[in-house]
């Protein structure tokens, strides 16, 4: 195994980079800070694949157990409760170094041209790496509160580049509501570890799987005993928990901050929002696996039914939206759901487990083409101006590079083989035929309407209406296709995205870190792939050309279009919640409460004294017959006691 | 190490500062005594390690007593222990940044300094006395002051905020002194010899009839000064009033003196009372948080925003005095410390905005990121730091009290503990809309175009006072090893008087 150090140097050259960046960068070192980030992170990377071959190529034995590399004390609650702070190695999350320090690397080098003469080009660069430190800490956390911590500084660098064109009122609520919404699923995520610390004492991610898997654990025996309104304090604690990985991966309904992430960069998307902090909910329930698997499969199941329809869901708003980068937000949700439910569908170990790597898979080779596919968006963008696909059309011509990477991505995400999309997909079908018909037939139908929008998108760019932009090319204003830092990622995403189904995927992850041998069937094939066909062939009909079907068969479907163009108006529910019911109904009384009411009660303490004070004061009159007036009512006064006393 | 030096040192300077007259010499006085103080405080730090380190386990550590009034069993009785240490440095911290970011007051400077280093001189003699009457002494001696800070320098409605804040701090001093009183006429021992001292009282066995009548008078008196629910009512117009340095000290420091107060006096002394009282405590804490996010949601002004959720924040420290467990009483202490670095911080950052735009309305603020980025991050990292991000103090101190309170399984407790872990998100939203709205967006009024940005007297007095946010922050355990062994001991006497 890797010193220590090496591993520890995969999170903290970009933390370093960070401070440097962040305090330094924007006076002294803003023209070389996307070098500095970019060598940083080219090293974090090929330590990230050091770490990667040692623990799966020169692995020896027939299980691949988890290895803490490095644990320290950081916060301790009581004798046997704390938070440590360390590098945990098993396939999981040896397999995300590898994807968030390549992606990250990718968007790294992209940016080096897509933000060039920014404003704040140093900045920039210190916030990519603040993300990629805390995605990096997420993924090797050994403790429960040690996820939720980078959770949280994900979900802030996350924000902090949403809302990067701060001037923007569009960037700035948009980054308010992607921190929001995830905040409050957070919520439910330190809820859910409360209640998992309670009953199993630890915070520690393997003494807490062992001790509420173990069948003859008391403290699993504590967790099942103790109900709350019909369910366990395991199921609670467990769906509470998944509610955090819900909300970060934009899972319905907790997604509606996804689409307006959008206003960011488009690198940042295709960091954040597409290949690896969406997924940091999906990676958060396989490392609960065991848990969800053995000891509570209620909440495994609701986990596969909010993975299915949120995949269906946002497929369908997807074949509606017109912004390019909505469609590929959509198609992010979509795609994320997919993997929710096959991690929903597996059971524990051996061949049940099959929806386990499946899931892992299919995150593996998504980030790959779904970053190529945000990428090549921004090469569009970055030349049209524009996102709106009406300003598009007719570019393969004028990007022959991003046409042709683009497709390929289009390619592997609708699961044509031998793209890598494809194999990914159909292990997760398959893994669904095995356990539940009615998720399969959601997944074909996704299937089929993935491989329907995607290639609407793909011919509204790059065909549909010829040489539109031909004038666009020859405006001074216009960056051509980009920089070759700009292409040099689009074509080693590519690679990836062609070449990583290949990878034998069962002998490196699963859910028992036994190797996974599976037979790749050719019957279990032939579905999917018709389906993605049918649905590249109703795209090619209609949007290849410029004509008018489309808009017929809008005009047909009516006020189903509508809903789903108005992305099935979950957006105005919520606003209904907080702007009516949180600001109205309890903000605003408890201000008018506190002002009227509590405050109120003191100033009328205040007042009644005051009051009192003035009835007495009169008393002090300053005139001397008064005086001799109170002088002798007083003697009088005692005289009278006086004598009756004395009687 | 003497303690005495750390209530003479403010002292002096404040005696000193009356000896000139141009702004330039007081402030300069007053940044030497701040910053003696500040290193005093580390080399009292290291003092209090290497005397643990060597074994001394006493409960308060460089203890002595001098006679003051033999007769009624008043002595000035100082100690510390890891809290109490704890106190200390953050009110070292606070008070250098305060005086740095006053580096511009002008008017009747001298005054203003005096008052400044006259408080301070109050709060360390709080923190480090052992003697309930000399404790009530500094606690009045960090009163007066606040009214003149904001009834002079003050903005706004001052006279009134000043009025209520002096009238409702004093009626708190007057519920800590009859509750004070209460303790002293019932700590008889078997000679009949009444005492004011602590550590003579925590093992002392105080009657209880006697705790359950005179615990509310010390805890109310005291959470008037923390902020308890209903009576946090001159917090929001006391520090919105305050000119800065004064707001800072009020929210870092003397709404400690309260949460202080309620842990060391009220429930150290009258255990099961507090016990007794707990569920009532917690019920207003509870109150105080989420009323407080809420009520915070709707305010315009920034400095009413930072006021309310001060409220909000200092509800924690009172919820993990009710609790009444060694973690939960943990995160009070931290949640004390944290706030009072937090606050002040962000208070700076109101401060020289306000300085420069003359205005403090959300609605006239607008794109501030632009022209000033050091106020301007700083105000957002004071931001994410009350909204409990980790990294800053905010987030060690509120997931201990969490942890804490988790520990009760009874209804009620899990009810108040899940409302205010919700408070997590309202906070989110109040601390985004003010930093969205103000920071963020487009600038709004052309003028602040030509604004400046920090000059290098309020950059240091943010970076002091970051340093202490981030040590936390980052490396918690030093913190909790500091307090942890201090309140092991309240606790240790707390569980013996419930348990017997």
């Amino acid at each position: 195994m890797n010193l220590p150090m090496n591993l520890l140097l995969i999170p903290l050259l970009p933390f370093a980079t960070f401070l440097l960046l962040g305090i330094f960068g924007r006076k002294y070192l803003s023209p070389v800070a996307g070098i500095i980030g970019t060598t940083s992170l080219l090293v974090s990377a090929i330590l990230s694949l050091q770490a990667a071959y040692s623990y799966f190529i020169q692995h020896t034995g027939e299980v691949y157990t988890s290895i803490v590399a490095w644990k320290m004390t950081w916060l301790p609650f009581s004798q046997d409760v704390s938070i440590d702070i360390g590098f945990m190695l098993d396939p999981i999350s040896v397999m995300m170094l590898v994807v968030v320090t390549v992606v990250s690397l990718m968007v790294h080098l992209y940016s080096l041209g897509y933000m060039k003469g920014e404003d704040r080009f140093a900045t920039y660069y210190a916030f990519l790496s603040l993300f990629t430190f805390s995605m990096l800490g997420l993924v090797v956390s050994v403790n429960i509160f040690q996820i939720y911590m980078f959770w949280e500084l994900v979900g802030v660098s996350s924000f902090l580049l949403i809302g990067f064109y701060f001037d923007k009122p569009s960037a700035v609520a948009a980054s308010k509501k992607a921190f929001i919404v995830t905040r409050f699923a957070d919520l439910g995520f330190l809820i859910g570890i409360l209640i998992l610390s309670y009953h199993a004492h630890t915070l520690d991610f393997p003494t807490l799987i062992q001790r509420l898997t173990a069948s003859d654990s008391t403290y699993l025996t504590s967790a099942i005993g103790s109900s709350f309104l019909g369910f366990s304090a395991l199921t609670w604690g467990l769906v509470l928990v998944f509610m955090g990985g819900a909300g970060k991966s934009a899972i319905f309904p907790l997604h509606i901050w996804l689409p307006d992430a959008m206003e960011g960069p488009t690198p940042v998307s295709a960091l954040i929002h597409a290949a690896t902090m969406v997924v940091a909910g999906v990676f958060l329930v396989a490392r609960l696996f065991p848990i969800y698997a053995i000891s509570c499969p209620g909440a495994l199941e609701l986990v596969m039914w909010t993975g299915a329809i949120s995949a269906m869901f946002a497929a369908i708003i997807a074949c509606t939206q017109t912004d390019i980068k909505r469609v590929l937000a959509y198609s992010t949700m979509s795609q994320i759901g997919y993997m929710m439910f096959a991690l929903g569908v597996a059971g524990y170990g051996g061949e049940n487990g099959l929806g386990f790597t499946a899931s892992m898979f299919h995150l593996f080779t998504h980030a790959f083409f779904k970053a190529l596919l945000f990428l090549g968006a921004g090469a569009v963008i970055h030349m049209i101006h524009s996102n709106e696909m009406k300003d598009m059309g007719g570019l393969r011509k004028s990007m022959p590079i991003t046409h042709i990477t683009f497709l390929i991505a289009c390619l592997a995400i609708a699961g044509i083989p031998p793209f890598a999309g494809f194999f990914s997909k159909e292990e997760i079908l398959s893994a669904a035929w095995n356990a539940n018909k009615a998720i399969y037939y959601i997944a074909l139908i996704t299937a089929g309407i993935t491989a329907f929008y995607m290639f609407r998108l793909y011919y509204n760019i790059f065909w549909s209406k010829e040489a539109k932009h031909d004038s666009h090319i020859h405006d001074e204003h216009s960056h051509g296709e980009g920089t070759l830092t700009m292409k040099i990622p689009l074509l080693i995403l590519s690679i990836g995205a062609i070449g990583a189904g290949f990878i034998p995927f069962g002998n490196f992850v699963s859910s028992d870190g036994h190797h996974l041998h599976l037979p790749f069937e050719i019957a279990n094939a032939i579905m999917p792939i018709g389906v993605a066909i049918a649905g590249i062939l109703m795209a090619t009909a209609l949007y290849k050309k410029e004509n008018d079907k489309s808009d017929k068969i809008v005009a047909a479907l009516g006020g189903i279009y509508k809903g789903a163009y108005h992305k099935f108006y979950i957006d105005e529910i919520y606003l209904f919640v907080t702007k009516k019911i949180l600001f109205n109904l309890i903000g605003r009384p408890a201000a008018w409460i506190d002002k009227n009411i509590v405050d109120g009660a003191m100033n009328g303490i205040a007042s009644l004294v005051m009051w009192k004070a003035n009835l007495i004061k009169s008393i002090q009159s300053g005139k001397v017959q008064d005086y001799a007036l109170y002088f002798y009512i007083g003697v009088f006064g005692l005289a009278i006691l006086a004598i009756y006393l004395v009687k | 190490m003497n303690l005495h030096i750390l209530v003479l040192i403010p002292v002096l300077t404040a005696l000193a500062t009356l000896f000139f007259k141009e702004l330039k010499q007081v402030r300069m006085i007053a940044f030497l005594g701040s910053a003696l103080q500040l290193l005093l405080s580390f080399a009292l730090l290291a003092a209090f390690y290497a005397e643990r380190a060597a074994g001394n386990l006493a409960p308060m550590l460089f203890y002595s007593s001098f006679q003051w009034f033999p007769s009624l069993g008043i002595a000035y009785t100082t100690g510390i222990d890891g809290i109490a240490m704890a106190m200390i440095l953050l009110s070292a911290f606070v008070v250098l940044a305060g005086v740095l970011v006053s580096w511009k007051m002008e008017k009747l400077s001298r005054e203003f300094f005096f008052l400044l280093m006259l408080l301070s001189a109050g709060a360390y003699g709080f923190f480090i006395s052992l003697d309930l009457f000399v404790m009530f002494f500094f606690l009045e001696i960090a009163v007066i002051p606040k009214f003149l800070l904001i009834g002079v320098w003050g903005s706004g409605r001052k006279e009134y905020s000043a009025m209520k804040l002096a009238l409702m701090l004093m009626g708190g001093s007057a519920l800590v002194f009859l509750g004070l009183m209460g303790i002293y006429f019932n700590s008889a021992d078997i000679h009949g010899q009444h005492t004011f001292n602590i550590l003579e009282l925590s093992v002392r066995h105080l009657p209880l009839s006697a705790q359950m009548l005179f615990f509310p008078f010390a805890f109310i008196g005291f959470g008037i000064f923390g902020a308890l629910f209903p009576f946090h009512t001159w917090v929001p117009d006391g520090h919105s009033s305050a000119p800065t340095a004064a707001s800072m000290f009020l929210a870092g420091i003397s709404m400690k003196l309260g949460g202080y107060g309620c842990l060391r006096v009220a429930t150290y002394l009258m255990p099961e009372a507090a016990h007794a009282y707990s569920p009532y405590i917690i019920l207003l804490a509870a109150i105080a948080i989420i009323y407080g996010a809420f009520a915070t949601m709707m305010q315009t002004d920034l400095k009413y925003i930072n006021a309310y959720s001060s409220v909000s924040h200092c509800g924690f420290v009172l919820l993990g005095i009710g609790m009444m467990n060694e973690t939960a009483i943990t995160g009070a202490v931290m949640q004390m410390i944290s706030h009072g670095l937090m606050t002040a911080l962000f208070f700076a950052a109101i401060g020289m905005i306000y300085e420069r735009t003359h205005t403090r309305m959300l609605a006239q603020l607008g794109g501030l990121l632009k022209v000033m980025p050091f106020i301007s991050s700083i105000f957002v990292i004071a931001g994410l730091c009350s909204l409990g991000l980790p990294g800053f103090s905010g987030f060690v101190a509120e997931m201990t009290v969490f942890m804490g309170s988790w520990q009760h399984v009874e209804t009620g407790y899990r009810i108040a503990t899940i409302l205010s872990c919700a408070s997590i998100v309202v906070t989110a939203v109040y601390i985004l809309r003010a930093a969205g709205k103000s920071i963020m967006g487009p600038i709004v009024d052309d003028h602040h175009l030509h604004l400046s940005d920090a000059t290098w007297n309020e950059k240091l007095a943010a970076i002091v006072l970051l340093i202490g946010i981030v040590t936390i922050g980052i490396a918690p355990f030093w913190l909790s090893d500091l307090i942890g062994p201090g309140v092991h001991g309240l606790m240790a006497n707390i569980g013996r008087t419930i348990l017997s």
